[in-house]
């Protein structure tokens, strides 16, 4: 191919060209790469809060990148508030005004119903709410107004933990009709099996796609079964299954209920817990106690506001498996932030949802 | 004499263009292909046991020895082959019922999928076929398929008139093996305790597991297990660097540097005595290699074996025999900055 001195002058000078082009490309690939990182900048910069003790890995990681964008919804929720009319003693009140007034709502005075009611509307993307006293929409929405008043009132120690935030409508609806990541029972999920064989090992979302037990929402914030898989001495005696003695499925299920809630809120494990005595509850985060509120308060909420709402609600709204009310869960409010809409204080411009009274409290 | 050395490609360079290569590596070497060798046949017998026609590959020749086959089934390879294949099928079947049947489903959520071991309020009974009866069922065969397989280890050894150490070192995976699926569950009053099979849920399990009784890295079985895994692996790493290193001097011919120390073990040695002050010998390297491979099983197994049965939470277990330290310093954001300020919401 080549000429005949080409490939004489070639044998006759052996030169290693591999070598030398292997670590100029090396070399170049790095000084590339380093030049871009430079310039462009670090595309996965993190950035952690400490959150524990040194030593034990408590902290809470971050992409810049994500520090640096607030929760979008946010911006859609302060364009849908407004400042409370504070009433004078002399307005003419909801209940004698208008039609349809939910219960609960008719003392407040009109401007304050006319507020909240738009409001509503737009937190819930329903342009008709309780227009008609038929509608499915109407009776639900009237639980629903109990149930926010109910958690402002009564979960302040779960929703206000750290600052007052309060919820709306807003806080799960988020402009949509029937709000996201609300969850359905599903269990068994597998065929031709039964017992522990059957409820675990699927792709699913209340499993978050992992194969661990796809009922655990179902168990722990339905059913109100007790979270311990531990035992608080180094030795316990016992044969699994048999009294109390949790078996390492109980720890699956468990496993399955905490993946949900790190999910659900942005964070891993260390969040709450000392990853290395996960049941000790003298090694955790103010977090872990925040938590435990709010699994009681989840199961209050299926329990007592939702699932009763099965009768109500039309087929299309009910679950694939066994047509039940639509439930919720962490994910349901924290939508994957460690506080819903980041800790706005949406409960300020709202005392009519903060109290399960008839009189709001218009002096904050 | 240098020079010479450094010559001797030249030298073994008959006429012109073949080059004789004395130093292979993967991508010089000579694979060498004739008739096939069959192995020895000196009480006339024993060509019977042997399966498959030998033949060769170069791609297999790169990884080790060019020639494949023939095997040496023997009748408990036969019925350990077959009993592992029926717990094989066992499992893939019950798969495949989980998801109706469906090759697709099958396919798609194959990591995912498990044959569960019964549900806990079965004890040591023998629990209905959909709630890990077949699971026992599969375990009955993949019991004998693994211990066929260790006599087989043992018979084809004492056949070679060789040391059976491949078969006690395999006997000492078993034994963890055994630990999980056997032992432990029967000391537990339970087949709920074994592992399920299955891709991601084995793993569910020994992450359960752990966290079930405490913490399992606070149990010193646990640690040793640990210690001499990652110990193996760096003995292998050391061992398989040093003889690649001085197989130009023939060191990769170790079993001759063993009777017969040359200059390959000469500078092995010395190599690792000035670096660290002390070398294995070409002998005890794998004495040193064998004893941690075969501890990681065993010490591990130790390990799995107490859990449940003697210690329930190895945390506070560590805490009662003082080598779980308590941390200083406060839990929760406020001892160490602000989440508002973290988040970028001023403060």
């Amino acid at each position: 191919m080549f000429p005949k001195w080409f490939d004489k002058w070639n044998r006759e000078n052996p030169k290693d060209i591999y070598g030398p082009a292997i670590a100029i490309g090396v070399i170049g690939a790095a000084v590339f790469a380093a030049a871009v990182v430079v310039t462009w900048g670090q595309p996965y910069a993190t950035n952690s809060l400490q959150s524990g003790p040194r030593g034990t890995g408590m902290s809470r990681p971050e992409f810049k990148a994500d520090l640096a964008k607030p929760d979008p919804t946010i911006a859609t929720f302060l364009a849908s508030t407004s400042a409370p009319v504070v009433p004078q003693g002399s307005e003419q009140t909801a209940g004698a005004a208008r039609d349809n007034v939910p219960p609960g709502l008719e003392g407040l005075t009109v401007e304050n119903y006319d507020r909240l009611l738009a409001a509503m509307r737009a937190w819930t993307g329903i342009p008709d709410l309780f227009d008609n006293p038929d509608s499915y929409q109407t009776g639900v929405g009237h639980v629903m107004i109990g149930m926010t008043r109910n958690i402002n009132e009564n979960w302040d120690g779960h929703v206000n933990a750290n600052k007052q935030v309060g919820v709306t409508c807003y806080t799960c609806h988020r402009g949509q009709p029937v709000p996201s990541d609300i969850w359905f029972k599903i269990s068994p999920v597998n065929e031709a099996v039964k017992g522990w064989s059957a409820n675990q090992n699927r792709v699913t979302v209340q499993s978050q796609y992992t194969s661990l037990p796809s009922d655990a929402l179902e168990k722990y914030l339905l059913d109100g079964e007790t979270i311990k898989v531990h035992d608080l001495e180094s030795r316990v005696a016992g044969v699994p299954g048999k009294d109390d003695y949790p078996g390492i499925q109980h720890a699956e299920r468990t496993f399955a209920l905490m993946n949900y809630v790190a999910n659900s809120l942005g964070v891993n494990c260390v969040f709450c817990h000392n990853s290395r005595a996960f049941y000790d509850a003298g090694q955790v985060t103010p977090q872990w106690g925040t938590e435990m509120l709010g699994i009681q308060m989840v199961l209050e909420l299926n329990n007592d506001y939702l699932v009763p709402l099965e009768g109500m609600l039309p087929e299309n709204r009910l679950g694939p498996v066994y047509a039940d009310a639509p439930k919720a869960a962490c994910k349901t409010c924290h939508k994957g932030y460690q506080q819903p809409l980041q800790g706005t204080n949406v409960i300020k411009d709202w005392p009519e949802l903060a109290t399960t009274g008839s009189a709001p409290d218009y002096s904050n | 004499m240098v020079e010479l050395v450094a010559r001797t490609a030249d030298l073994a360079k008959p006429s012109g263009d073949v080059i004789m290569a004395d130093y292979q590596n993967i991508f010089t070497q000579v694979q060498v292909q004739g008739r096939p060798e069959w192995g020895m046949d000196d009480s006339g017998q024993m060509m019977a046991e042997r399966v498959g026609t030998p033949r060769f590959s170069k791609l297999i020749g790169w990884l080790g020895n060019a020639q494949i086959g023939p095997i040496n089934f023997g009748m408990v390879g036969i019925v350990s082959l077959a009993s592992g294949f029926i717990w094989f099928f066992i499992v893939g079947l019950n798969m495949l019922a989980q998801v109706g049947w469906s090759l697709p489903e099958f396919l798609r959520q194959l990591f995912w999928l498990a044959l569960e071991p019964p549900s806990p309020e079965y004890g040591l009974s023998m629990p209905p076929l959909n709630d890990g009866g077949w699971y026992i069922i599969s375990s009955f065969f993949l019991l004998v398929a693994v211990l066929g397989w260790w006599v087989r280890t043992y018979q084809l050894a004492q056949q070679h008139k060789m040391g059976k150490h491949v078969a006690w070192a395999f006997a000492s995976a078993i034994w963890l093996f055994l630990v999980l699926g056997l032992f432990r569950p029967i000391l537990m009053g339970s087949w709920s305790e074994a592992v399920p099979y299955g891709i991601f849920p084995h793993l569910d399990w020994t992450t359960a597991f752990s966290i079930r009784y405490g913490n399992l890295y606070y149990n010193p079985f646990h640690c040793l297990s640990i210690v001499f895994l990652y110990g193996s692996v760096l003995l292998f790493a050391m061992h398989g660097a040093t003889i690649l290193a001085v197989s130009r001097f023939g060191g990769d011919r170790e079993l001759e540097q063993i009777v017969d120390r040359g200059t390959a073990s000469e500078r092995a040695a010395l190599f690792w005595r000035w670096t660290m002050g002390f070398n294995a010998t070409m002998e005890g390297i794998h004495r040193w290699a064998w004893w941690f491979a075969v501890l990681t099983p065993i010490t591990g197994g130790i390990g799995i074996l107490l859990t449940g049965t003697v210690v329930d939470n190895w945390f506070i277990w560590a805490q009662e025999h003082n080598f779980a330290p308590m941390y200083d310093g406060s839990y929760g954001y406020e001892a160490y900055g602000s989440y508002e300020a973290f988040i970028g919401q001023g403060e």
